[in-house]
Order: structure tokens, then sequence, then C-alpha cells
């Protein structure tokens, strides 16, 4: 009898949880909005979380921009279409690399320390502090790094995709000889800037949602050690980066299925 | 001193990121050619087949682009297809100027080709052009042919 009781209440504790992490979403959500009534609080964290990410996403732009460039050339080659180089590196980027590789990033460099830093505050004693002077340290810590986090993931893929263009434009028209006319003009009657474009900050607005909430929820409920802090940033970037691209396969099916 | 600093930098973050947004946008996409044709006026023409047509396609005179292919509907009193097309208002077309689907290339894109006519009065805004050419339907084309080869094998018997 015990044992069939055991697998009910193991479902039971996971609705639980389940519930437990949706309202603390909510409350995280809310509160957010609230915190912009505070926005040196907010300008503050976006300098933490947006500035410092900024020397990784450009370099890494870049980067995929040079690979991209390279890499459409060599296949388009095959068919004769390298005009169309243009036209590829784009939609690659604004469509999926940007929003993705972005986010990834973000939730291993800005993830990580926003589950350091809420856990360290924990394990300090300081969130503990906090409520017994009657501040709330979900508006006071958490509300302003989530409005910073979701304020900033979309500027950062924009700059990601468009420092990728930049790349695959310098390999491919400067450094190959693609011709510059068709890779430009391609690119501009392909990509549209609403179902491209913007999808593609869609895409990055729900993963910085994602990241901070993440990153918030496993810092805040850590246990608090070293060894608990150390797990929890563990934690973040694996469940992060797993729950960006399973959203990335659903956004797609939604937002780009031709019918 | 250090308040006026981290503004600065997030201040010039914010401005980064939307040049980039708005880069994209424009640059990259094609926002410009979607939205700044300037003023139109919409003419209105009918069509027995569309083909694959679609809605911002280019409307080209002489193969310059003069308008955009502003809406597509379908009329149940005539059964035809119902195309909008939004001209540009620096340039005229007679009364009587003719409307073909054409495509672009071999397997290309289907865009509008406005050949003008001879009438003195030009077409105003809410006009229709009356004459106009369907699409040519690849299954037709290749029907037609095989038809035509039957026929001819028929008749040579």
């Amino acid at each position: 009898m015990r044992t069939l009781l055991l697998p009910l209440q193991w479902l039971v504790g996971f609705v639980v949880a389940v519930g437990e992490g949706a309202r603390f979403f909510v409350h995280l959500c809310w509160l957010s909005l609230a915190a912009l009534r505070r926005p040196r609080l907010v300008i503050d964290q976006v300098h933490f979380i947006g500035n410092y990410s900024l020397s990784i996403i450009l370099v890494s732009g870049l980067l995929i921009g040079f690979v991209l460039g390279l890499q459409g050339y060599y296949t388009l080659r095959r068919y004769g279409s390298e005009e169309a180089l243009g036209v590829l590196v784009t939609l690659s980027l604004v469509r999926e690399l940007g929003p993705v590789v972005t986010a990834l990033l973000f939730a291993g460099r800005a993830g990580t320390s926003l589950t350091a830093e809420v856990g360290l505050m924990k394990a300090g004693e300081q969130i503990d502090a906090m409520e017994m002077m009657a501040v709330d340290p979900v508006s006071r810590v958490l509300a302003p790094r989530f409005a910073a986090a979701v304020f900033s993931m979309p500027l950062l893929a924009a700059l990601f995709s468009a420092l990728g263009v930049l790349g695959g434009y310098l390999v491919g028209v400067v450094m190959i000889g693609v011709d510059a006319g068709s890779f430009w003009g391609q690119m501009q009657s392909g990509v549209d800037w609403l179902d491209d474009v913007g999808n593609g900050v869609v895409k990055s607005v729900v993963f910085g949602f994602t990241v901070a909430y993440v990153a918030l929820f496993v810092g805040f409920n850590a246990q608090p050690t070293p060894e608990g802090v150390a797990r929890a940033t563990t934690t973040t970037v694996v469940a992060a980066s797993l729950a960006i691209l399973g959203l990335d396969f659903i956004m797609t099916a939604l937002m780009f299925s031709t019918d | 001193m250090k308040r006026t600093g981290v503004d600065l930098l997030v201040g010039l973050f914010v401005l980064l990121g939307f040049a980039a947004l708005v880069f994209l946008a424009m640059r990259a996409g094609n926002m410009s050619s979607a939205v700044g044709l300037g003023p139109t006026y919409d003419t209105l023409a009918r069509f027995d087949n569309i083909g694959g047509l679609k809605p911002r396609a280019a409307v080209r005179s002489a193969g310059v682009v003069v308008g955009r292919v502003a809406a597509i509907r379908f009329d149940d009193q005539s059964y035809q297809a119902e195309v909008v097309l939004a001209l540009d208002q620096r340039y005229h077309f007679p009364k009587d100027s003719s409307a073909k689907i054409l495509t672009s290339g071999l397997l290309g894109e289907q865009y509008i080709g406005l050949e003008p006519g001879g009438d003195e009065e030009m077409l105003a805004a809410g006009d229709r052009i009356t004459m106009t050419q369907s699409a040519v339907v690849l299954e037709n084309l290749v029907g037609q042919f095989l038809y035509g080869k039957a026929a001819e094998g028929a008749g040579k018997k």
C-alpha cells in the first residue's frame, strides 16, 4: 500500500513545486514593474548585467558572423548561389543564432553571476537581515535584477546579430569577394523586418524572462553554504540553457511555420 | 561622480542596442522598401488567376518598381481575384494601361508588370485597370502541350 502511494506523493510534490515556481514568477514580474519606480537600482543592474556582458556578446557575434560567412560561402558555391550569402547569414542570425546564442552566453555570464550574488547574499544572511528591517528582499534585491535582465537581453541579441552581419560582410565581400551589391540587395529583399527581425526580438525577450527567472529562483532558493552556491550556479546554467533551447523550438514552430 | 559614470555607460549601451535594432530592421531587413514608398494612390485590378502573387509584391513598369501590391481579395460576384495596387504618386499611367502577372527569373517571385496605354486621361485613386492578364499556371501549360501533341498525333492518322 505504501509503495503505491510513493509515486503519487512524488507527483503531488512535483505539481506543488511547479505551483511555487509559477507563483514566484508572477510575483517577480509584478514587482519588477514596481521596481521601475526606483530607476537608480535598475540602472545599476543594467550596468552590471548588460554592460559587462558586452565584451563577450560583441566578440562572439563578430566571430560567428565570420564563420557563417565562410561556411555559407562554401556551401552556396556548390549550387552556384554565392550571391545569396547575405540572406543566408542574416536570416540565420536574426531568426535563430542571435537570440539563442546570446541567451546561452547571457545565461553563462550574467545568469551565473546573478545566482552567485543572490546565493551569497542568502549565505551571508543579508536576506534575513533585510526581512528583519521590514524591507522586502524580493522587491529590493530580485526585482531590479529581473527588470534589468529582461531589458538587456533584446538589446544584446540585436547587437549580436548586427555584428554577425558585419562579420559575414567582412568575410564574404571584403575577404572572399562576393558581390557587395547582391550581398546587401538580396538581404534587404529577403529579410522581413516584422516576420524575421521582429520575431527574433520577441524570442530574445522571452529568453530574457527565462534566464532571469531561472537565475534568481535558483539563487534565492540555494543552500546558504559555499557548496550550495557553487551547485546553484551550475544548476542555473544547465536549467536555463535547456529551457532556452526547448522554448526556441516551440517558438520557432509557432512563428515560422508556413501555412 | 561615480553615479554619472554608471549612467553614461548604461546610456551608451542602450543607445548602441537600439542602433543595432534599427540597423537590422532598415539596412538588413526590408523595412525601408516595405514602408518607405512615399505617398501612394490605390488602383484596382481583377485577375482570373493571381498564381503566387503575394501582398507587398512589386509593381514594375519598364522594370522599375513604381508601386506595391497593397491587398489581395476574392470577389465572389465575379469569382475573380481583386488586387489593390498602391502606385507611387510621382508616376501617372493612362486609363487604358494593362497589368500582367509576371515572374522574375524562371522560378522567382511574381510581380505585376504595368504597361502604359495610349489614353490621354490618367488613372486616379480608386480607378480600375480593366486590361489584365493572369499568371501563367505551369500545370495548364503542360496540359495544353500534352493535348496539343495528342491532337497532332490524332490529326496525322
